[in-house]
């Protein structure tokens, strides 16, 4: 077999240790602290934010309308309608401005 | 509700996330080709690995002989989050078996994750089926589209012109956005974007995200008030979503 089958396995064995690893260490724990349990819940707003905000401070006016726009619909609108709004409104700038 | 309904349920929800990240398993595949590697490798890849970011990273270093221990060192960096969502998601699946928890957690990917807290928030109890219908629809949707994009390859040619690398922030600002109404959401959010936009500058990708990550889960874990109390603001409370989905 290939380097590249063999790193890909590797990258494939690491990567469900991550997926399985918050799990497995949180079980030898008894009781979960209040501020741990705390901290769990600020997980999803925590890393989706991380995964968000650098995008957008990268990006230039057509990006942050764009978000603008998708976040402003998203008040009110299912994901997949914000998801629709904010891509076409991106793709509009981006044609409008060259 | 039966297994079937729940399974039928669950891919329901897998739809939109197909839609949005199914692009970028195409654009994966597409650039996995172009950049050298047959068509078998690219779709193991996905088949294997199922990180969307990880494997555009991994794909990055393959072309620059780069020893192999730090790619696979990388890929790992990339996925570190996954130990957090495991964390948190693993309390709510005490009534999986084991083989079920560990068959189950592969398929841990971000929009999983999302959906199964969405899930345990709405009071829904985390079903085996439902979550299984769910992964189902986005893991064949993302190894289908890589084989696609390493078939057809310069399909998305135009990918930018299009906002194809801008639909993954939107989709996820959308999933971050279902969880306002969680106790402390603002100031976790206010952290982590200032964080990791400045770690995104400094010490760069991939950390970014695990320090952007780690400082809203601190700030929370020292001031939320549910941090502080003996069940005053009580978490596990469950809290209704407004009716989007």
């Amino acid at each position: 077999m290939s380097a590249t089958f063999w790193i890909i396995i590797g990258g494939a064995i690491v990567t469900y240790l991550t997926r399985i690893g918050g799990h497995v260490i949180l079980t030898r724990f008894k009781e979960i602290h209040p501020r741990a349990r705390a901290g769990l819940d600020a997980v999803p707003a925590a890393v989706l934010t991380t995964l968000v905000a650098p995008a957008v401070a990268q990006g230039g006016p057509n990006e942050w309308a764009a978000f603008a726009i998708a976040v402003i619909a998203g008040l009110r609108v299912s994901v997949i309608w914000m998801v629709v709004i904010g891509t076409v409104a991106i793709a509009v700038l981006r044609h409008v401005s060259g | 509700m039966t297994p079937r309904l729940l399974f039928l349920q669950g891919m329901k929800l897998g739809v939109p996330v197909v839609i949005t990240a199914g692009p970028f398993g195409a654009l994966f595949g597409a650039l996995a080709v172009d950049g050298g590697m047959s068509v078998f490798d690219a779709v193991l890849m996905s088949a294997t690995i199922f990180a969307g970011a990880s494997q555009l990273v991994g794909l990055n270093l393959f072309g620059q002989h780069i020893p192999a221990w730090i790619v696979v060192l990388s890929i790992f960096a990339v996925n570190f989050r996954h130990i957090l969502y495991s964390a948190s998601m693993g309390q709510h699946l005490s009534q999986w078996s084991i083989l079920k928890q560990a068959f189950g957690f592969f398929f841990l990917v971000d929009p999983a994750y999302a959906e199964t807290e969405r899930r345990v928030e709405q009071g829904e109890e985390i079903q085996f089926s439902w979550y299984m219908g769910l992964v189902f629809v986005v893991y064949v949707g993302w190894v289908a589209m890589t084989f696609l994009g390493a078939i057809f390859g310069n399909f998305l040619e135009n990918s930018h012109a299009w906002g194809i690398d801008f639909i993954l922030p939107i989709y996820f600002m959308a999933m971050l956005m279902g969880f306002r109404k969680r106790p402390f959401w603002y100031p976790v959010v206010a952290v982590s974007a200032v964080a990791s936009v400045i770690a995104s500058y400094t010490v760069g990708s991939p950390w970014h995200v695990s320090i952007g990550a780690a400082a809203g889960i601190l700030v929370a874990a020292i001031f939320a008030p549910a941090a502080r109390g003996n069940g005053a603001g009580d978490v596990s409370e469950p809290l209704k979503l407004e009716g989007d989905v």
